[in-house]
């Protein structure tokens, strides 16, 4: 066995590469769709081609008799097993939740939804028969804007109507006060744009039936969560369902969802008495995983003439899609605690409309709710600098909290625990050269440069490390926050960590073992992390909401603490010493003040496993489990300033210089930080300038492939510049979440930089994704506005 | 059914496949190949990118017929008995997180070196074009392919 004569060095911090790595860079990977399992059959969905419809017949009898096929259903087969899928956010008392069939039994809302399925012996045979099943449908209307969804007559997406919900904040503050007594008020519409997660993997179930119990693997971020919801909500036992998330190939919060084809895998799987495998294409995948933001945001916003900020209003419509999926009313909600962000104010208000639409559901993606928010405080602080003529981070600083001020709790109610925004601040402003590029503008704006250069500010900060269960509670969550993790201590001195975080792509294998090095003293190398399979892992709470090293660390290295305690009895009987006079130094079990006679960890370890000496009553058995709750949310922030060239001919946006200096606390490993922050970044800013899901005026979605929908590649992206000031959260590991904050804090930024470039012309907005067309006919009307203008006041002038 | 010969990764087979069969289906249904994954279908992503007699093809876009006598490198032949270049420097710059993109990522990046062996960043970037990444924001891919091109991945 091995021991460990010397302290390793500290890890966390440590820029280590990833254990992760060796199996995906050669192709050793267990994604789902990599699969075969003995007499496995293979899945294809037919689909609703219309936004909406009533199915007056389905007839699968052409498909069972194609070459391959071995079954085909509608959703008529399984309208008694199939049940509702789940949504497990009932923001509020009287929110509307419709019955979610996962396969359509009479009337279908979204062009995509599925409505028969054919089993086949292989993918090819099962595509085929498709085509022979014969549908029939009696259009209905689509409902595809929710700024009119609500009127009267409007056609109705649900019997019951088109609102799901209607969620006002509690007042905080005395909003009207902070508004009628405010020198300057602004109020300004934002639209969030609906995007598509677009993880590279697309996703991908097996289900395989072993006498009464079924095991299912898919391309999921919530393995645990799936197995509680197929056994809450489909009547399987929990005890005979195993959930094994393999490799995942990204997620973003698309994998964070309960679909149909995860439970039709489940059902169909168990009629047949056959495995079953379905792999969606990428075209599929468009239409068919749940799309994010697609909000319409009003805003309002009250200062004082010096730049005081007094209040702020929300007001938000946003789209359900055709059903509340396992997170959709709340994910709007999310952001109901950030649009104050940083920033001192008397009042805030906050109200949002859940609305039905005939199109996809939205639910999580990246950020969830924080991006909006941060979005529209950071473009509307940008509009408020510019009404008041200052500087607008001049005009944060006036408004935010002061590093002296925390704890501080804002007026939405949330403590931050810690902060330091001028350092950050002051951190980014010197890296991009912040006053060089304001004289460089001057100078073009001066000269009248056809390109002009806009300068884009984000101070953001937003709330994650997903959550304290008490919290979720008070927000009606249909479960808690916590998460687990257990340390098994083997008898050759090596450790396996399990985690109850669901890793697709953050490294956790990686970062988990700095963690567990540094607090039990052994090798980064002789330890293992397991997770993603619910045998291993029996229990957890998954990964999404930048909480896996938040709290699913925490839940590591209190596991930790026990292993050690456990141990630090069995080291004392081996030394014969009282075990309140051993200390645990770097992996070694010393006596205060005799360090020369110790017993390392693995030596303890391996005398546990023989157990033929050990104290009285101690259990043979190191092996330790912890479950941590946080007590509060975790509060990254950080400064990310972009400058823009903004071609005023033909309104192409080219991104000259992007500087990200982000606050996350304490760092475990600075090549996956920046990593993470690289990604987020280029996926807000994928926002500001590329994507948008685009559904015709029948409710087609015509962005299905990724020629329409635009995911930016390396030519389209900068280089960015990242680097990090440290505050300590004030927790015991002192980390801060780091998964959504590139993606909350750029979109702002880039339309900021793209609005600021563009005021001289009167802009005040530009819709996203702010492609060369939109940039170019905002320009053009603010243009001709301008131009009526000097008319009208020339023409005045000469009367 | 047509008969077909192909060698992939340095082993020889020979198979009756339909006419229609994608070469990324032949590759990871038929050969068990499972290192190349798909991505998408209308050839975009680059997800399935393979070398075929050393040049990167979207094997989702090649009939397994088209590749009849064909030389077939896939990622998990790329290594000869270390990591190749490449290899190297996706794990040394953290150039992968989720890693689906990492095959097509790597195999059009040997192409891209083969054909250019000190590129620019720049040249990096409109090489890569074709290949979709939506975890890393590319930039320590670029460091990655760099950190290759410098150790002599193109010679």
């Amino acid at each position: 066995m091995t021991t460990t004569a010397e302290s390793p060095a500290a890890e966390i911090g440590k820029a280590r590469t990833r254990k992760e790595d060796a199996r995906l860079i050669t192709g050793q990977t267990t994604w789902t769709d990599n699969l075969v399992l003995p007499g496995m059959l293979h899945m294809a969905f037919l689909r609703s081609p219309y936004a909406h419809a009533k199915i007056t017949s389905v007839d699968v009898s052409g498909a069972k008799s194609m070459p391959g096929v071995v079954a085909a259903f509608s959703g008529a087969d399984f309208a008694e097993e199939q049940g509702s899928l789940p949504c497990a956010w009932p923001v509020t008392p009287d929110i509307v939740i419709p019955p979610h069939p996962p396969m359509a039994t009479d009337e279908v809302r979204y062009v995509g939804e599925a409505v028969a399925v054919v089993i086949a012996r292989d993918r090819y045979a099962a595509a085929d028969a498709l085509a022979s099943i014969d549908v029939s449908y009696d259009p209905l209307e689509p409902v595809l804007d929710i700024r009119t969804a609500l009127d009267e007559g409007a056609p109705k997406v649900h019997e019951t109507g088109n609102k799901s919900y209607e969620f006002v904040f509690p007042t905080c503050g005395d909003i009207d006060a902070a508004f009628s007594g405010a020198s300057v008020v602004i109020e300004r519409d934002y639209r969030q744009q609906r995007l598509i997660p677009c993880a590279m993997e697309p996703r991908a179930v097996v289900a395989s039936w072993l006498g009464d119990a079924v095991t299912l693997w898919s391309a999921t971020q919530i393995p645990h969560v799936l197995r509680f919801a197929i056994a809450a909500f489909f009547g399987i036992p929990e005890q005979s369902i195993r959930v094994i998330a393999p490799d995942v190939g990204g997620g973003f919060g698309s994998k964070l969802q309960v679909t149909a084809e995860e439970v039709l895998a489940v059902l169909i799987s168990r009629r047949l008495g056959r495995p079953v495998k379905w792999t969606e294409s990428r075209s599929e995948g468009n239409m068919t995983v749940h799309h994010g933001r697609d909000q319409w945001q009003r805003i309002s916003i009250a200062a004082d003439s010096d730049g005081r900020i007094r209040g702020l209003k929300v007001d938000l419509l946003a789209d359900m899609g055709a059903y509340l999926m396992l997170l959709t009313p709340g994910i709007p909600l999310l952001g109901a605690f950030m649009y104050p962000a940083i920033y001192k104010m008397d009042a805030y208000s906050f109200r949002c409309t859940g609305v039905f639409t005939t199109k996809m559901p939205t639910d999580a993606y990246r950020g969830a709710g924080r991006p909006e928010a941060t979005f529209v405080i950071e473009r509307i602080v940008d509009e408020l600098a510019a009404e008041l003529g200052m500087d607008p981070l001049e005009l944060r600083e006036q408004n935010w909290i002061k590093h002296t001020d925390f704890p501080y709790t804002t007026i939405a109610g949330l403590t931050y625990d810690s902060g330091n925004y001028e350092a950050a601040t002051a951190r980014a402003k010197e890296l991009f050269g912040y006053d060089q590029l304001r004289a460089e503008q001057a100078e073009r704006n001066a000269r009248g440069d056809s390109v002009r250069l806009g300068i884009g500010v984000s101070t953001y900060t937003e709330m994650c490390g997903l959550a304290p269960s008490r919290v979720l509670g008070s927000l009606s969550f249909g479960a808690g926050g916590w998460e687990h993790a257990s340390i098994r201590m083997l008898p050759t001195g090596k450790v396996e960590v399990v985690t109850g975080s669901s890793a697709h792509g953050q490294g956790h294998e990686t970062a988990w073992s700095q963690l567990v090095a540094d607090q039990l003293g052994v090798p980064f190398e002789d330890i293992r992390v397991l997770h993603g399979d619910t045998q291993i892992s029996p229990k957890g709470m998954d990964t999404y909401g930048s909480r896996s090293l938040v709290v699913g660390g925490m839940a590591v290295v209190s596991a930790c603490d026990k292993v050690i305690e456990k141990a630090k009895r069995v080291a004392a009987h081996m030394m014969e010493a009282s075990e309140n006079d051993i200390e645990f130094v770097s992996g070694r079990f010393q006596v205060r003040g005799d360090p020369e006679q110790g017993r390392s960890i693995q030596e303890v370890s391996l005398a546990t496993f023989a157990a033929h000496d050990l104290p009285d009553g101690v259990e043979p058995s190191l092996d330790s489990d912890a479950t941590f709750d946080p007590e509060n949310f975790s509060f990254p922030h950080g400064t990310h300033l972009c400058a823009t060239e903004v071609d005023t001919e033909t309104g192409f946006v080219k991104i000259r210089s992007y500087v990200a200096v982000d606050d996350i606390g304490k760092v475990v490993n600075p090549l996956i930080v920046d990593g993470q922050v690289h990604g987020g970044v280029a996926q807000g800013i994928a926002q500001a300038l590329y994507e948008e899901a685009v559904y015709d005026e029948a409710g087609n979605l015509l962005t299905t492939t990724l020629a329409d929908y635009l995911l930016p590649s390396a030519a389209d992206l900068p280089s960015y510049v990242t680097d990090r000031t440290e505050t300590p959260a004030a927790t015991r590991l002192g980390v801060k979440g780091v998964g959504e904050a590139g993606a909350i804090a750029s979109t702002p930024a880039v339309v900021n930089a793209i609005v600021d470039a563009l005021r001289p012309f009167g802009v005040r907005d530009v819709m996203m994704p702010c492609s060369p067309e939109r940039v170019w006919r905002t320009l053009e009307a603010a243009r001709a506005s301008a131009g009526q203008q000097s008319a009208t006041s020339s023409n005045g002038g000469a009367a | 059914m047509t008969h077909i010969k192909v060698t992939v990764d340095g082993v020889s087979y020979a198979d009756d496949v339909e006419p229609r069969l994608l070469l990324v289906h032949y590759l990871r249904d038929v050969l068990g190949k499972t290192g190349t994954p798909i991505g998408c279908d209308t050839s975009n992503c680059g997800a399935c990118t393979v070398l075929m007699d050393g040049f990167s093809v979207k094997s989702c876009s090649v009939l397994a017929v088209q590749a009849d006598g064909s030389d077939i490198t896939t990622i998990e032949g790329l290594a000869n008995g270390e990591w190749h270049p490449l290899q190297k420097a996706f794990n040394a710059e953290h150039a992968l997180q989720c890693g689906y993109c990492t095959p097509g990522m790597i195999l059009a990046s040997a192409d891209l070196l083969k054909d250019n062996p000190n590129p620019t960043d720049e040249q990096i970037r409109d090489g890569l074009e074709g290949n979709l990444c939506r975890c890393t924001g590319y930039e320590n891919i670029v460091r990655a392919v760099r950190r290759a091109a410098q150790a002599g991945a193109g010679q």
